[in-house]
Order: C-alpha cells, then sequence, then structure tokens
C-alpha cells in the first residue's frame, strides 16, 4: 500500500535497543531523590519525616493499583483488604517472642516461637496477599461485567470482619499495638522506587502493551492471541502483592494495625489518585497521590480547630469531580508525559 | 494423503433464539487459497466468522485449524493456531500507537515469557528488540511507515483498517478472515488493499477468506466464491458460476426488492 499523508514524518529509531539513557536517568533520579531524603531526614522533624515515609508509601499504593486498574483497564477496590492481610502477617511475624505468648493465645506455638525481621516478614505479607488476590481474581475474573468491584469491597468487609473476630489471633478491634518501629523512611523510599520501577519497566514491556490491549478492545486481544483471563488475574495479583507490602511498610511505620486501619475510604482514595493521574500513568499517579496526600494532612489541623471533621475528603470529591468534568480521561490520559517519557525510555514511543 | 487443510468448518450452525443466523455451513481453506463470502446484509457472513474465530460456540458443527479439532475453542487459542481476523466495525487498541497496535498482534509469538519480563532478563530484551523490528517492518508494509508512532485511534478510517490487517499479520497467521476490509475505503484506498491482499496471499501463501459487499472488488480478487442466504450456503465455485447461479440472482435481486420497498 502507497501512503499519501499530510502529517509530517515522525523520525523512528529502530536502533536503541536497551533504552540506556532511559537507566542512567533513572539512576540519576533516585540519586538525587535519595540526597533529598538524606537532607530531609538530618534537617527536618520526624513529624515531617514521617510524613514523607507516608507520602512514599501512599504513592506506591497509588501506582501499584494503576498496574491493575489503569494498564489492565479492571475496577478493583480490594487494596484495603490485601493491605490489612499483608499488614496482620507480618505484624504477627516481627512481633517480640516474649509478649506474643500472652497477647495472641491463638497462635499455633511454631508461629507463637517465630520472629522475623522485617524483610522476610514483607516478602511473606506479600505472598499471602498475593494467594488471596489469585483465590478471588480465579473466582471472579473469568466472569463478565463489574462483579470485580462488587467482589473486592466484599472482600474489604470479610477480612475487617476477621480481623476483628479471630481475637486469638488479631487482639480483636483493639489491633495491634506496639509493633517494632521497624520501618523508616528510607523502607519507604525503597518500595516507592521498586513499585516504580517495576511497574513502568512492565508498561513499557510486550505484557505491559498486552494488558493495555485488554484495557483497549477485550475481544480484538483474544482475537490477537492474547488471553485476558491469564492477563486479568496476573495484573490483579501483582497489584495485590505491593498492597500487602505496602500495608505490612505502613503497619510498621506507625507501629499499630488495626481492622479499620486501611478502610473503604482508603480504596477510594486510591482510586480517586488513579483517576485524577489518568487511567495508566504513573507519574500521573505518582503527581496525584504525592498530592493528595499533603492536601490531606494540611487540612488536618483545620479539621481539627474548626470541628469539621471530612473536609478533606470533600475536598478530594470536589477535585475529582472537577478533574473529570475538565479532563474526562484524567491529567495525563493512559500516558505518560512526553518529557517524562523521552527522558527515562531513551526513545520517544517506548 | 496431502496436507491437512489450514481450515475445515462442516455443517456450522448457530441460533440465537429461535433465528437461525448460520444453518449447516461449510468452508474448507487450503494454504494459499483467496476465497471470498458473499450474501446479503444479514446473512450471517460476520456470524460465520465469530464461529471460525471462537467468538461464538457454534450450536452444532466441528472447526478444525491444520487438521486439528478446534471446535468450542476461545479466540485466543485459534488465534494461536493460526487463524487471525479484522473486524466489521474497526477494533483497534485506540489509545496505543500504529506500532504498539502490531506488537500486540505479535505478543503471542515472540514475546519473551512472564518470568523474563518480570525480571528484566537478556532474553526479555533480545524478544522485545524481535517484535519491534518485525512490527515495524509491517507497519512499513501496510504504508503506515509515517504514522508508526501516532495513536492508533486518531487515524484516518482507511488507515484503521490497515492498522487492523498489520496487527493480525505480525502473528504471522495461516489464515487471514477479512470482514469488509473495504467499507469506507475511497477507490484508491480499495485499490491499493486488492493489490495488497493479492500480494499477501500469493508471496506467503496465507489463505484469506473476504467477506466484501463490493462485488467488483469480490469477483476481481477471489479464485472462489461462496454466497450465503439466511444463513445458508446458496452457492459455491468461481466468480462466473456464481454470478449465473439462479439462486444467487433470485437471494441478490429478492433483497435488493425488499430493500427498495423499505426506502
Ligand atoms: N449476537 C446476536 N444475537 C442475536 N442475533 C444476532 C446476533 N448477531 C447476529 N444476529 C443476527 O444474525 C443474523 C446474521 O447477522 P450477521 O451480522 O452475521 O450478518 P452479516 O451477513 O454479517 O450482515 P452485514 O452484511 O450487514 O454485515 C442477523 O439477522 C442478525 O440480526
Ligand atoms: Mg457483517
Amino acid at each position: 500500500m502507497s501512503t499519501s499523508h499530510e502529517t509530517p514524518p515522525v523520525k523512528l529509531d529502530a536502533r536503541v535497543t536497551l533504552p540506556r539513557s532511559g537507566f542512567v536517568a533513572a539512576i540519576l533520579t533516585v540519586l538525587i531523590a535519595s540526597a533529598a531524603v538524606f537532607a530531609a531526614q538530618q534537617g527536618l522533624s520526624s513529624y515531617v519525616v514521617t510524613l514523607l515515609a507516608l507520602l512514599f508509601i501512599n504513592a506506591a499504593l497509588a501506582v501499584s493499583l494503576t498496574l491493575t486498574n489503569g494498564l489492565t483497564g479492571l475496577f478493583s477496590l480490594g487494596h484495603p483488604a490485601f493491605m490489612t492481610v499483608g499488614a496482620y502477617v507480618a505484624a504477627i511475624l516481627t512481633f517480640p517472642v516474649t509478649r506474643k505468648g500472652t497477647m495472641l493465645p491463638g497462635l499455633p506455638e511454631w508461629l507463637a516461637a517465630t520472629q522475623l525481621s522485617i524483610l522476610p516478614a514483607l516478602l511473606i505479607a506479600g505472598a499471602a496477599g498475593g494467594l488471596l488476590a489469585l483465590f478471588v481474581g480465579w473466582a471472579v475474573l473469568r466472569l463478565k461485567g463489574h462483579y470485580l468491584a462488587v467482589a473486592t469491597l466484599g472482600l474489604i468487609i470479610v477480612v475487617q470482619g476477621l480481623a476483628n473476630n479471630w481475637d486469638g489471633i488479631t487482639r480483636g478491634g483493639a489491633g495491634l499495638s506496639g509493633l517494632p518501629r521497624l520501618v523508616d523512611v528510607w523502607w519507604a523510599f525503597g518500595f516507592l522506587v521498586l513499585v516504580v520501577a517495576f511497574t513502568w519497566r512492565l508498561k513499557f514491556s510486550s505484557l505491559g502493551r498486552s494488558m493495555m490491549a485488554v484495557r483497549e478492545n477485550e475481544l480484538a486481544a483474544q482475537c490477537s492471541g492474547i488471553n485476558p483471563a491469564r492477563l486479568k488475574i496476573l495484573a490483579f495479583v501483582i497489584g495485590a502483592v505491593l498492597a500487602a507490602v505496602g500495608g505490612a511498610l505502613l503497619a510498621h511505620l506507625v507501629s499499630v494495625i488495626t481492622p479499620k486501619t486501611y478502610s473503604v475510604l482508603l480504596a477510594f482514595n486510591l482510586v480517586v489518585m488513579v483517576v485524577i493521574g489518568g487511567s495508566g500513568s504513573i507519574f500521573g499517579a505518582l503527581l496525584a497521590a504525592a498530592a493528595i496526600t499533603i492536601l490531606s494532612e494540611a487540612l488536618r489541623p483545620v479539621e481539627e480547630s474548626v470541628g469539621l471533621y471530612g473536609l478533606s475528603q470533600v475536598i478530594v470529591a470536589v477535585c475529582l469531580i472537577i478533574v473529570l468534568r475538565l479532563r474526562p480521561s484524567g491529567l495525563f490520559g493512559s500516558g505518560e508525559p512526553g518529557l517524562v517519557r523521552r527522558l527515562y525510555s531513551g526513545r520517544r514511543d517506548a | 494423503m496431502s496436507e491437512a487443510p489450514v481450515v475445515e468448518a462442516r455443517s456450522l450452525e448457530k441460533r440465537f433464539g429461535g433465528l437461525v443466523a448460520v444453518d449447516e455451513y461449510d468452508l474448507r481453506l487450503e494454504r494459499g487459497d483467496l476465497v471470498g463470502l458473499i450474501g446479503p446484509n444479514g446473512a450471517g457472513k460476520t456470524t460465520a466468522y465469530n464461529l471460525l474465530t471462537g467468538v461464538l460456540k457454534p450450536s452444532a458443527g466441528r472447526i478444525s485449524l491444520s487438521g486439528r479439532d478446534m471446535t468450542g475453542a476461545a479466540p485466543y487459542l485459534m488465534a494461536r493456531a493460526g487463524l487471525a481476523r479484522t473486524f466489521q466495525n474497526i477494533r483497534l487498541f485506540s489509545d496505543l500507537s500504529v506500532v504498539e497496535n502490531v506488537m500486540c498482534g505479535g505478543h503471542t509469538r515472540l514475546a519473551a515469557s512472564t518470568v523474563a519480563t518480570m525480571l528484566q532478563l537478556p532474553s526479555f530484551w533480545r524478544a522485545e528488540e524481535r517484535l519491534r523490528q518485525t512490527s515495524q517492518e509491517i507497519v512499513e508494509r501496510i504504508g503506515l511507515a509515517e504514522l508508526a508512532g501516532q495513536r492508533a485511534g486518531d487515524l484516518s478510517y482507511g488507515d484503521q483498517r490497515r492498522v487492523e490487517i498489520g496487527r493480525a499479520l505480525a502473528g504471522q497467521p495461516q489464515v487471514l478472515l477479512l470482514d469488509e476490509p473495504a467499507a469506507g475505503l475511497n477507490p484508491s484506498e480499495t485499490r491499493d488493499l486488492v493489490s495488497f491482499i493479492r500480494q499477501m496471499n500469493e508471496e506467503s501463501g496465507i489463505a484469506v477468506l473476504v467477506v466484501e459487499h463490493d462485488m467488483h472488488l469480490v469477483m476481481d480478487l477471489c479464485k472462489r466464491i461462496q454466497v450465503l442466504n439466511r444463513g445458508k450456503l446458496i452457492a459455491e465455485g468461481t466468480p462466473e458460476e456464481v454470478q449465473g447461479d439462479a439462486a444467487v440472482i433470485e437471494a441478490y435481486l429478492g433483497a435488493g426488492r425488499k430493500e427498495r420497498a423499505h426506502a
């Protein structure tokens, strides 16, 4: 076929294999950000540093949800459920043996006698979240329609109920407090870097493209040889693993976990971050997560002094409505801003 | 014994409630075949495609690809067995670029495994590069090199149809089912399309089945033609045979008469 298009030719560089310049840019960014974190740790109050850690984990959670909901086009609300599971699993594993016996009488002996450091606890927490997601995803994702939103919403309630009532292992509604404070801002930062790098590389791989193909047109994807059910479950499970690790990190940052810590409200906030950023946009999710976290923290004193609790929630909702009115596909659509993309991929169309 | 046909469908039937959309449909495509499937609106052509590609499960009948029974298999398995298609109502991955659309078509054949992707192993980078190169070549073949980085959803109608064909070719299929590929194209685009299909069929031996309302195109392009009316095959043969067939003339004139009556 011959063409006669008026559009100016786009220069395509087919030579670039390994996007080396992108790799270098990513390393430099991490180094600069590390320096900033270090400076913050030295110069700012511990309250602000903890806040920064919170922001990092929130951003990582939003990006992980972008992978599930944005790239693959699912509508999962399940993050708080997986975070709760991850947090409890990790907390039970890191809790000092000396206090476990009395506080958690329901634990089997081998568990009561086990005390792990944070890294293995996080890995096991992630695996637990992933297994739960595999089970739920397998049951729900093969069905057509919007069952996933309903099922994951239900999952939050079920997990909360379980944490509330399984006294011997969870201490019920009181939750587990006095967790060893094993997570600092560096853990949070490391987690964020890992999640962003992983999601970015996935997005710009054939696997990620196929996930987006499923989002764009499931039937066409299927007729191109892509197995949508498999990719959906994969994206759901990966999101859940990251959520479980994030939940465990948060619990060990603030050293407490209760059944209500990660609620439906959090699911709403995370979905809003993804939608405002643009479904599938990693950069958008990062930006939105940072903005919403800072906004809610900044408004907290206002809420307390005026007695208007929930003000920040209202503002988040209003922001969502405004963004959806003005830019229905979010700030950056499903893509990354051109500059960011060029910088970190080393090619225009990565 | 000779090679098994790339597609063999026997007595395919599809019922929607009381309506029999496809009835006793038979198809046999050998390597290098170029067959037309024609019939009035609502004859069941798209439904037949949906059956062949696994999008719809047949109410009765059997489908085999290269001698392997695939009756009732999911579309992605049909595609992996070498069956590719385009859609009457274009179905692109609108938000992805042209070359990315084509790359998706090559995913199953060329992409690295999930594990290699997640761990970013060297095999991943090699596979990704090969996929990109192959897709880039296909984009050039379909004449869209200049638009490779454009968002597919922003392309003109004719170009979108090309992307669909490119995506289908990226899977290196043995059979290509085209559903009204010339619909909405202008005469020069249509000429390009015809020569492209012919060239693809001759050079790589891909068997092609074309549904098309443009009779000149079908008669000119195809070596063999099937005529479907109300779900039933009413004729099959060379363009000359089909054009002279009384039942075919009746079906088209009858439909024509009805259409005129509706207008
Ligand atoms: N999913 C469905 N449910 C119910 N009826 C259907 C469905 N799909 C198709 N039909 C009916 O089956 C018949 C055949 O439709 P089909 O789309 O296969 O025709 P076609 O030959 O492709 O027509 P056209 O040339 O207009 O594309 C029509 O009467 C149509 O209304
Ligand atoms: Mg049709």
